[in-house]
């Protein structure tokens, strides 16, 4: 088994498939609406001028996601470039 | 197409869901779709409506209705999923499950098509009279994506309509597909399929759903949903099908023996919902695999390098800036040119007006209230205000349409967030420089209340569209120095996008006190979509645009300006005592106008100024004219002198400017807080803090003013 990452720690560029989401209630259900079930690809499109949040390419969207509520999306296997 | 007429102003107050049919025969047709699909265009075409259009998620936030010949369409909000995450899908769901919609016409995006079909995939559990209207087909074509339509309308068993409704091309067929639907048997509602455990668990439960919902609604669906311990949709459908759910004996027993199952496979309630969301994900997944072939995949090269220029590390603040100063730039260089175009005639007009009540031997008052009052005061909202608005909004309706909107919220997320609030507050405040109230409307976006709040109470410490022909030309013509022609108006355009930062800088401000004290709080998550950009509707934009916003303030300066007008000319000739009322009126004023480097003068026009704010300026011109200075006022020149006359200084213009900036919000902003929130208190606070902020800006600039001696 390979090292688990978040979707915070991403780097733009990178992709990675989801393995689980750690985040509940209302944030866990629109996480699942955007599309990010299991096996799911993200790419890392960029940081926002200030950091944070980051955008994320899922599912033919690109989503806006904070490193707070990124720190609950965990990621399968490494990420590639 | 952005904000139109109907959506700010009064306009932007919401209608509600009540249908309202004309006749019983009326069918009710639903448009459901995820946000920032086209569909508010789709409406407007079917419709002939003129519903806000823009392109960023979550623009519509109220729903509307529309006829389209024997039809009532209701535009639903915009959604991912009826599973009721929140209140519009709560609206969504309810009604398209007990609201009587007699068919369903949901509109994908065929760029996304993947995840549009998600929320048509759960429409389609739920009902067989559907439509499916995948979108912006040109767009997807230009994108190398092909829709194979006829392989989607297989899969999902319903007709699917391709359409590009922006150009409002193929929407007669989606019309006849309707007619069809409404008039053929409706198709059996689409089976899921769902993990092997969930599967058994409805193998339990479905027979005994069919038994209640005697097909009024779809078994499966409703066994789903039950077990799902949805407790406000129990609750409804308890209320549509007319029978306790809870009470009933067989239905307990099955709801038991069907947990039970899940039980034994380990499955908790938190666990079924997400085996629910994922076969749904993966069952539009493998549909957009059949019926989508693009050639290639991946976020489109050309909008990752315009990215990199709007959301850039180094670059997406100040383009940011650049591209406000630009728009304003536009702005001052067209209003300077229509507004002298404008001025010469209508004020040719009054001399002749003036002529003709002379030879009529027209009482000196009657020509006082109708010509020196009514009429000068339209010419001056038309000849001064309106070039502005006029040309501002449609430049900013460009920006909207072309989808840099929500990449100012993704720039801007990171200051609110330290703000304890959320990036879609840009959003709002946006929304706001066009009207406020609409922008107040647009606060729905955000999911958090307390979140909605701090958007609710801070939007008007941005200057709407009425407020910043004031800015601009009191800036212009006390700021803008030495410099001629362009250089001018570059200058000018610079200290108005300085003054806006500083109503920026304003609301954060407001927020982070805010959030300090009445509204505690952590940030809530936040997901923002950015939606690829658009090349905007040029000619139609423009053109509808221009003119929206022409017979808007046109609308205003009749109903409201003149009015105004005819009673301050009152105001100003009544006299008691030997002193007009205005005069009464500016003395009381007067005392505490000067604490805040003003006069009675400007601090009355502002309180005139309530129901509408582009009188502001007109009111302080008739005020100081009316008592017999000047006859008539053109150019930018004449209003300088006539203001020095009156005592101003650059401090008086500088305070006026941020009073301007913040005061109370107008009478139609106040209405819909009201209406939005719901309180009178939360309305007050609207009120008191913009208008407090400023007091305090006002004061501390005029007392440094006086220290150095400039006042």
């Amino acid at each position: 088994m390979s090292k688990t990452i978040c979707l915070n720690e991403l780097r733009p560029g990178q992709r990675a498939t989801v393995r689980a989401l750690r985040a509940t209630g209302s944030m866990r259900r629109r996480l699942l609406d955007i599309g990010l079930v299991e096996d799911t690809e993200v790419e890392c499109l960029g940081r926002s001028p200030a950091g944070d949040p980051s955008a994320f390419f899922i599912r033919g969207a690109v989503i806006a996601i904070r490193a707070a509520d990124g720190a609950d999306i965990l990621l399968a296997e490494e990420a590639w470039d | 197409m952005g904000l139109t007429r109907d959506a700010t102003g009064a306009g932007a107050v919401d209608g509600g869901l009540a249908l309202r049919r004309e006749s019983d025969a009326d069918r009710v047709i639903a448009l459901a779709g995820n946000p920032n699909v086209g569909k508010s265009t789709v409406f407007n075409g079917l419709t002939g409506l003129n519903q806000h259009t823009g392109n960023w998620p979550g623009k519509t936030v109220a729903s509307a209705q529309g006829r389209c010949g024997t039809y009532l369409v209701v535009d639903l909000p915009g959604t991912y999923s009826l599973l009721a995450h929140s209140a519009e899908e709560e609206v969504a769901r309810d009604f398209l499950c007990f609201g009587g919609a007699d068919a369903t016409v949901v509109v994908c995006d065929a760029t996304c098509l993947e995840r549009s079909l998600n929320l048509a995939l759960q429409v389609r559990e739920l009902t067989g009279r559907v439509v499916v209207c995948v979108n912006l087909m040109d767009e997807a074509g230009r994108k190398g994506v092909r829709v194979d339509l006829d392989a989607l309308s297989r899969g999902l068993g319903v007709p699917v309509v391709g359409t590009v409704a922006r150009k409002k091309r193929e929407l007669q067929k989606l019309v006849r597909a309707v007619d069809g639907v409404l008039a053929a048997p409706a198709a059996p509602p689409l089976r899921i399929r769902y993990p092997g455990a969930v599967e058994e668990a409805l193998a339990v439960l479905e027979p005994v759903a069919a038994e209640k919902a005697a097909g009024r609604l779809p078994a499966r669906w409703l066994a789903l949903r039950l077990l799902d311990e949805d407790g406000g949709l129990r609750a409804a459908a308890e209320d549509y099908l007319g029978g306790e759910l809870r009470t009933d004996e067989n239905w307990n027993a099955a709801i038991a023996r069907a947990r039970a199952i899940l039980r034994e496979r380990g499955i908790s309630s938190d666990r079924l919902k997400d085996l629910i969301v994922s076969s749904l994900v993966l069952a539009a997944e493998e549909l957009a695999n059949d019926c989508v072939r693009c050639e290639h995949t991946g976020y489109s090269d050309a909008d990752r390098a315009i990215d990199r220029v709007l959301t850039g590390k180094w670059v997406g603040y100040p383009v940011m800036l650049a591209l406000l100063a630009f728009l304003f730039w536009l702005t001052i260089v067209g209003a300077n040119f229509l507004s002298d175009l404008l001025a010469v005639p209508l004020f040719r007009v009054q001399a002749l007006l003036t002529a003709l009540f002379t030879a009529l031997h027209a009482p000196d008052w009657l020509h006082g209230v109708l010509v020196l009052g009514a009429y000068r005061v339209l010419a001056w909202v038309v000849s001064v205000m309106l070039p502005p608005m006029a040309i501002f909004f449609p430049l900013f309706t460009l920006l909207e349409d072309a989808g840099y909107l929500p990449r100012v919220a993704y720039n801007l997320d990171r200051p609110f967030q330290k703000c304890a609030a959320c990036g879609k507050q840009a959003l709002t405040m946006a929304m706001g420089f066009g009207c406020n109230a609409a922008g107040v409307v647009g606060c729905r976006i955000i999911d958090s209340p307390r979140e909605r709040l701090l958007a609710i109470l801070t939007n008007s410490m941005v200057p709407c569209n009425g407020r910043f022909p004031t800015l601009l030309t009191l800036l212009t013509v006390f700021f803008v120095t030495g410099a001629q022609g362009p250089l001018a108006s570059l200058q000018a355009a610079l200290l108005l996008t300085g003054v806006i930062v500083l109503g920026v800088g304003m609301t954060f401000a407001a927020t982070r006190l805010l959030s300090a004290t009445v509204l505690k709080g952590a940030p809530s998550s936040f997901t923002l979509e950015l939606p690829p950009y658009r090349r905007p509707q040029l000619g139609r934009v423009l053109i509808r645009s221009v003119l929206d916003r022409t017979i808007f303030v046109l609308g205003r300066a009749a109903a409201v300006a003149a009015p105004a007008g005819a009673l301050l000319w009152l105001a100003a000739n009544v006299e008691i005592g030997g002193m007009s009322l205005l005069a009464h009126g500016a003395t009381v004023l007067d005392p505490f106008a000067r604490l805040l480097g003003l006069d009675g003068v400007i601090l009355m026009a502002f309180l005139f100024g309530f129901p509408a704010n582009e009188i502001v300026l007109p009111i302080i011109v008739m005020a100081y004219t009316a008592q017999g200075t000047l006859a008539s006022l053109g150019g930018m020149a004449e209003l300088h002198g006539l203001l020095l006359a009156n005592g101003w200084t650059a401090v008086t213009a500088l305070c006026t400017v941020f009073f301007c900036l913040l005061h109370w919000p107008c009478s139609t902003t106040l209405l819909t807080i009201r209406k939005e929130t719901g309180s009178w208190g939360w309305t007050a606070l609207a009120c008191v803090l913009p208008a407090a902020f400023g007091m305090a800006l006002c004061s501390l600039t005029a007392c440094a003013a006086r220290l150095i001696g400039l006042l």
